[in-house]
């Protein structure tokens, strides 16, 4: 089967909303990529560690595949031969390579790559062949950057593997800013911090003395939007993610604000605002007053616009119970669109515009969905104690949301989930950590 | 009252408390000047002149241990039922004869639903508490209100029990000005 035919399967899984109980698992005989009941077997490739084109880029070299190799079995779609398995070892990096040699070894997919390291500069080169077609699939790449930003450059070259064989944007070029928790449950400690989508590189944004909630991306992913109580009280904030700087912003008197999000223009936001005890949705544009978006006694919470910013969709207990609606971005009447058993909760529009994801609530069991903008087609992508909060990679392909276990001892943790349900796996962090949000791709 | 006094009264009440094991406690303690421990009517005086005896009626910490500081809710709900009326008129009554503190009501959600969902209700549990002690007579300048949502549990099992507990507002004495 060609990568071709791999594309086009994967889409097809994406789209049929296969239901798809465990990953595939590599077999025995003949590799092939086959769709049996959803089920994807990940695709096999070969990724000899890039050459090392000058004497000090030998670690960077092997570093640099690493995280190549980390990024694309990450997916689940998928494998990667082991290096003792080759005929043939690569030693240059040049534009043609003897397929047979990785045909004997079943690959579909070869990937070479060299490194070079001048005056602190890495420049990463790379080159995709689709073995079965004996072709190369798109021009060969080079990546540059400061050493500091050597995984970056990695995950560039992932995510040009990724969109080549995939025909989909890539998303590992990015970052998660979510609230890292430490201390006993009755007290638990918040900071907020920024770490690459993998979990590498964290950063602190905040120090602990204030409980933060719920942090968001602002599309260009420089700032980040958040709740805090260091005011003993809660109220919404936007931070610069480079100077670390952080502004209140002007909300509605006497109110306490939280869930605040970005719209699409990056200027506009839209958040929470309980007055009186009662939550209503309001809009900010910079240099305005706050305007009120909802105007009922029940609770509007959680919004969230299309990726067009023409419609909000939020959570309200309007009909007795949280459901999820859908309103234009200028408020107006709202639409229900969730009918299914059970609670829903912090919907969150997929950046594709074709789905939103959300929290349901049901028998005692928390799940992580998503459904049609109309609400059709709603799919549960996990269960467990409590599921909530999810955030869609910027190519609407994978969730990352918390999970928290029971109990005294309970302690909150990051997951990551495909959309078609496979693939979930806990993100690596240094604490317990909620409440992720997924940036942007970097530029 | 003016504020000195309250802050007087706060650190007496203070004292007090931490003589409630006298033994562990010697010179050096609050009150252990010989200031007069009048409030309250303490009596028991020990070594250094330290007493021990109830607490002072009119301190923030027999609100919150003999008056009650809290009143629980049902699942997902903000209305007040009978035990939770009668504890919040008691409250009103300690909050009207203590005139020199405000307070602030805390409203709290069980972890059985999602961050901001959860906000929002704290936030109507609490209004719900002060709506109540101030259609009792409690000046609403005196109150503030915040939600914390599923943020900070009294109770850290995850069954019914603990939940029940969670599921709370919650009166903070604080000695002060008015609120505005």
């Amino acid at each position: 089967m060609t990568l071709l035919r791999f594309l086009i399967a994967a889409i097809l899984a994406t789209a049929a909303f296969a239901q798809v109980t465990a990953p595939a698992r590599a077999q025995d005989g003949p590799l092939r990529i086959e769709i049996t009941e959803g089920v994807i077997e990940p695709l096999p490739f070969a990724l000899p560690t890039f050459i090392a084109e000058t004497p000090e880029a030998q670690s960077w070299a092997q570093r640099i595949t690493d995280v190549v190799a980390a990024d694309l079995t990450g997916t689940g779609l998928f494998r990667r031969i082991p290096s003792d398995a080759f005929v043939t070892q690569v030693t240059q990096f040049t534009p043609s390579v003897t397929y047979a040699n990785w045909k004997a070894i079943n690959a579909q997919a070869l990937i070479t790559g060299a490194v070079s390291v001048t005056g602190g500069q890495i420049s990463v080169k790379f080159r995709l062949f689709d073995v079965f077609s004996e072709a190369p699939l798109g021009e060969g790449l080079q990546f540059g950057g400061t050493e500091q930003s050597w995984r970056r450059l990695a995950h560039k070259v992932s995510d040009a593997v990724y969109s080549r064989i995939t025909g989909e944007t890539g998303y590992f070029d990015s970052r998660v800013v979510f609230v890292s928790e430490q201390g006993p449950k009755n007290a638990r400690q918040k900071r907020l911090a920024v770490m690459d989508y993998d979990g590498a590189n964290v950063q602190y944004l905040t120090d602990s003395g204030s409980l933060v909630l719920a942090p968001r991306f602002s599309p260009t992913g420089d700032r980040v939007l958040y709740t805090s109580y260091e005011t003993g009280f809660p109220q919404i904030y936007e931070l610069n993610v480079g100077s670390v700087s952080r502004t209140q912003l002007p909300v509605p008197a006497e109110s306490m604000t939280f869930a605040p999000r970005y719209a699409p223009d990056g200027r506009t936001i839209v958040f929470s605002a309980a007055i009186n005890g009662n939550t209503d949705i309001y809009s900010l544009v910079p240099g305005s007053a706050p305007r009120q978006l909802t105007n009922a006694p029940s609770i509007e919470t959680a919004p969230s616009y299309s990726p067009d910013g023409s419609q909000i969709v939020f959570e309200s207990d309007r009909s007795g119970s949280p459901q999820l609606y859908v309103m234009p971005a200028g408020g107006g009447e709202p639409r229900r669109i969730s009918f299914g058993e059970g609670r829903y909760g912090t919907p969150v529009w997929s950046p594709r515009g074709d789905l939103i994801a959300f929290t349901k609530q049901n028998a005692g069991r928390f799940h992580i969905g998503v459904m049609r903008t109309d609400g059709s087609e709603e799919r549960l992508l996990t269960a467990s104690f409590l599921d909530e909060g999810p955030t869609w990679a910027p190519n609407g392909r994978v969730i990352m949301f918390t999970r928290e276990s029971a109990g005294a001892g309970g302690q909150p943790g990051l997951f990551s989930v495909d959309v078609s349900g496979r693939n979930l796996k806990q993100v690596p962090t240094p604490n317990a950590a909620s409440d992720p949000a997924w940036s942007p791709l970097l530029p | 009252m003016t504020l000195p006094r309250a802050a007087l009264l706060l650190s007496l009440a203070l004292g007090l408390a931490a003589c409630s094991s006298p033994a562990r406690f010697g010179a050096g303690g609050p009150g252990a000047d010989g200031a007069p421990l009048s409030a309250g009517g303490g009596f028991g005086s020990g070594a250094d002149g330290v007493t021990s005896g109830p607490l002072d009626p009119a301190s923030p910490e027999y609100f919150s241990q003999t008056v009650g500081d809290r009143v629980l809710f049902a699942v997902d709900q903000s209305t007040l039922n009978d035990e939770a009326r009668r504890a919040l008129s008691a409250q009103a009554q300690w909050l009207m004869s203590n005139p020199g503190y405000t307070a602030i009501v805390e409203g709290h959600a069980d972890e059985q639903g999602t961050r901001e969902y959860n906000l929002a209700l704290g936030a109507r549990r609490a209004a719900s508490a002060r709506d109540y002690l101030v259609a009792q007579g409690v000046a609403a300048s005196r109150l503030r209100t915040v939600t914390y949502g599923k943020e900070r549990p009294i109770e850290v099992c995850s069954t019914e029990a603990c939940y029940a507990q969670n599921r709370r507002a919650v009166t903070v004495i604080a000695a002060g000005a008015a609120v505005s």
